[in-house]
């Protein structure tokens, strides 16, 4: 453990910022003022808001105006905290008009957040991308395998071992206690979608390793012990490249449940859309590995697997952005908010590409590498959207304050909230 | 024995569940916050109890917590809440004694962007300045309606940082004169673990490190747990948290070894108020509501308990508190519900997605011209 500093010194130093900054800090009288005059505007009511200089008396207070008058106070509110110095949480963009939410008026012990934000670092977001793209190229290879499309399924066997191996490297490395990894194997949790994970990657991962390693059988001499394993490998290949199929579509989706699984708000809430998003950017990025490693001829089926992957991609994305009200926000704010919108144009561009440019090799590699990029941005956009919304205690709060107000009044949740949509 | 239908939601009696036979009672924590003087005596005992490593000894500025949170190296966390509002009806501004508001508007929010070195991750993260200058304004209302009767005090916010409590400073409301002065209350809390009932860190930990005992709390095995993280995002109340240094989660155990030599654990043992109380959880669940009644009557309305109710969102918590204000006012979330209760919802829509997949794959294949 590091050895703090001399006892005091940092708060000495708060302590002087505070001098320096007191009278530069408007936005926290500004926003009590803004309050006091939302309250006002919009009930008129007595929120007895401190700011109120002229109230003066005990006022009975009822709980259903206090909600109500709080929502309201925020709407009038937020164009101070939006201008206010909330860097962090970046800027509206002006096209995002009507999916605004207004901000709720909470209470919070001096703004900490009440939750523990993931401690996983961008490994676990990076695992996201090639546990998925492994998936996405396992299926692609046993379709070129069973198609015969040798070109999809040399580059899907070997992408997908690739990427199976960083994976376990990424998740073993952002352990606590990497060398404690196979305490993994200890037991089998359906609870635990971690522990699921693991054993759905020990069935996948020696799958893929063979799948891929049977690839070799082209490069072995024709004769001797060599040539022997060199005509044995192709059906084993085979085989193991099923079995790894067969797995992928697993491997694709539980990460979806791995997220959402968890107190995280923005994750949580999304638990409808999270494997619809993975198992569309898996396909989306197995697509793109076809696309880059295939001639025009044979990339057909990539192509089609990119669409439909795309279009899973777009709808789940879209969905969480748009459902969930307040936990919505941090998906459109800030970093993750320019990371999905990014990966949403080159979605849309290597789709393009993908469909206009079916003669084009060169096309086609720009479409497969833009696919490949959008899948790896739409992963971090989704992993820092749920760590932004565990970061602040806004999206613990509200939520949980509505659900408790509507209880008390007998209301019930808005519809879109309570019955998560078919997919 | 099929399992519990009550296995992930609902109320339940956790040991047996977990496959104890004659399993003791069940074994809990009330924290009567009402009678909690801050004195920080449980914080003391747990790290002394448990050899808990030092937390960093920082200043906050967050009024006299300089402990901030539960963390890996924190079991217990005493929070301190100055409020604008009258200490009320039952002790009446104290004549001749100056007072003031609590904790300026501004200097909430400095306080909020404050962090302690506490060896642990995340540990204690900084805060959000605004919503910790709404807060030093006084929360929503109570039941009591009794938010900020002093209008001046919230006023006063605006004229700049005033250092409140601090030691070495001038007592609040010297510099103002009488007519300033305005009467506040604090609120004590001593936070820890709840020891759910559903407990969504021992649900998905992978590696089983996470167990219930036959007390029915919640433990944490040193010599399993291999740093996952899994808990420390799943846990609704932030409680379990990460050593740096070693890697791994760490959070209250209830003193399990105590507890099975038949002690009491060293919070409650070194508790001088009888704030945090340690039994049988049916006994303090009745005490607890005596509690309440007697408070009640004798006119603290806004006596509330919290985490008590084996029907709410996490089948009811081992430890529960009876609080004097709203629970986010405190740092906890008011209506928690265990992430797991969704699971078979989760897993049927990683199957359809899944399924999805594979015919979207097939389709790619058979269908088309190219
Ligand atoms: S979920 Fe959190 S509060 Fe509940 S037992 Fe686990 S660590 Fe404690
Ligand atoms: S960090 Fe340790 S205790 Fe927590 S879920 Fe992982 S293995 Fe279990």
């Amino acid at each position: 453990m590091t050895p703090p500093g001399p006892v005091g010194d940092r708060f000495r130093r708060f302590r002087e910022r505070l001098a320096a900054e007191g009278d530069d800090r408007p936005q926290v009288s500004d926003e009590r003022r803004s309050t006091a005059s939302g309250t006002a505007a919009t009930s008129g009511e007595e929120l007895a808001s401190g700011a109120v200089a002229t109230s003066g008396g005990d006022h009975p207070n009822d709980r259903g105006t206090a909600a109500s008058s709080r929502r309201g106070d925020l709407t009038a509110r937020r164009s101070t905290e939006a201008g206010g110095r909330q860097g962090r949480r970046g800027r509206r963009r002006g096209g995002g008009e009507e999916l605004r939410v207004p901000e709720a008026e909470f209470t919070s012990y001096y703004g900490r957040p009440i939750l523990k934000g993931p401690v996983w670092k961008w490994d676990i977001a990076a695992y996201l991308f090639t546990g998925g793209l492994a998936a996405g190229s396992s299926l692609l290879a046993a379709g070129g395998q069973l198609t015969g499309r040798p070109a999809l399924r040399r580059a899907g066997r070997v992408t997908a071992l690739a990427a199976v191996s960083a994976s376990a490297v990424f998740l073993v490395k952002d352990l606590g206690r990497p060398a404690r990894f196979h305490h993994m194997l200890r037991v089998a949790k359906p609870t635990s979608p971690m522990s699921m994970g693991t054993w759905i990657l020990t069935a996948y991962g020696p799958a893929a390793g063979v799948a891929a390693i049977a690839e070799a059988a082209g490069v072995l001499p024709r004769h001797g012990l060599l040539g022997l394993a060199g005509r044995a490998l192709p059906p084993i290949g085979h085989a193991a490249g099923l079995l790894a199929a067969g797995t992928a579509p697993a491997l694709a989706t539980y990460t979806g449940v791995l997220l959402a699984d968890t107190a995280v708000p923005s994750w949580h809430e999304a638990y409808p859309e999270l494997p619809v998003i993975f198992a569309g950017s898996a396909l989306a990025s197995g697509a793109g590995v076809g696309l880059l490693a295939a001639p025009p001829a044979q990339a057909g089926p990539a192509r089609r697997m990119a669409v439909a992957g795309a279009a899973l991609e777009l709808y789940g994305a879209h969905r969480v952005e748009t459902r969930l009200g307040l936990l919505s926000e941090p998906y459109r704010l800030g970093r993750p908010g320019r990371l999905l919108r990014a990966g949403r144009l080159l979605t849309a561009g290597g789709v393009a590409g993908a469909l206009l440019g079916r003669r084009s090799r060169v096309v086609g590699a720009l479409s497969g590498t833009a696919l490949l990029a959008a899948s790896v941005l739409t992963r971090f956009g989704i992993f820092y959207g749920g760590v932004a919304s565990a970061r602040d205690p806004r999206y613990t709060v509200v939520p949980q304050r509505e659900r408790v107000e509507a209880r008390r009044t007998g209301m019930d949740l808005p519809s879109d909230r309570a019955v998560p949509p078919a997919v | 024995m099929l399992p519990d239908p009550n296995s992930l939601y609902g109320p339940l009696d956790p040991a047996p569940d977990a496959g104890y036979e004659n399993a003791p009672p069940r074994m809990g924590f009330f924290t009567d916050t009402s009678v909690c003087i801050g004195c920080k005596a449980c914080e003391v005992a747990c790290k002394e109890w448990n050899g808990v490593p030092e937390s960093g000894l920082d200043l906050l500025g967050m009024s006299y917590d300089n402990t901030g949170a539960l963390t890996a190296n924190s079991w217990r966390h005493v929070a301190f809440i100055e409020q604008p509002r009258p200490a009320g009806h039952r002790t009446p501004p104290f004549a001749g004694t100056p007072t003031d508001g609590s904790v300026s508007a501004a200097s909430a929010a400095a306080a909020a962007g404050t962090s302690e070195r506490t060896g642990t991750d995340p540990g204690v993260p900084t805060g959000t300045p605004s919503a910790a200058a709404r807060m030093a304004g006084g929360g929503p209302a109570d039941v009591l309606g009794a938010i900020a009767a002093d209008p001046t005090a919230a006023g006063r916010g605006d004229a700049g940082p005033q250092f409140l409590g601090m030691p070495g400073a001038q007592p609040p409301g010297r510099g103002t004169g009488v007519e300033e002065r305005t009467d506040f209350r604090w609120l004590m809390m001593s936070d820890v673990c709840k020891h759910c009932t559903h407990a969504a860190c021992l649900d998905v930990c992978p590696t089983g490190s996470l167990f219930r005992t036959e007390f029915g709390t919640v433990v944490v095995q040193e010599d399993i747990c291999n740093g996952c993280g899994y808990c420390i995002s799943a846990c609704p109340y932030g409680v379990i948290d990460q050593r740096k240094d070693d890697g791994r989660a760490w959070k209250c155990t209830l003193c399990y070894d105590r507890l099975g030599a038949g002690m009491t654990p060293a919070c409650a043992q070194a508790c001088p108020t009888e704030s945090i109380q340690y039994g049988p959880l049916d006994e303090l669940r009745e005490r607890a509501a005596a509690r309440v009644a007697t408070l009640h009557e004798r006119g603290v309305p806004e006596a509330r308990l919290y985490g008590h109710d084996p029907n709410d969102g996490v089948g009811g918590d081992g430890a529960f508190f009876l609080l004097l204000d709203e629970p986010e006012v405190y740092g906890l979330p008011p209506d928690p519900v265990v992430t797991t209760r969704d699971l078979p919802k989760m897993w049927k829509r990683a199957g359809l997605a899944a399924l999805a997949m594979a015919a979207a794959t097939v389709a790619a294949f058979v269908g088309g011209s190219s």
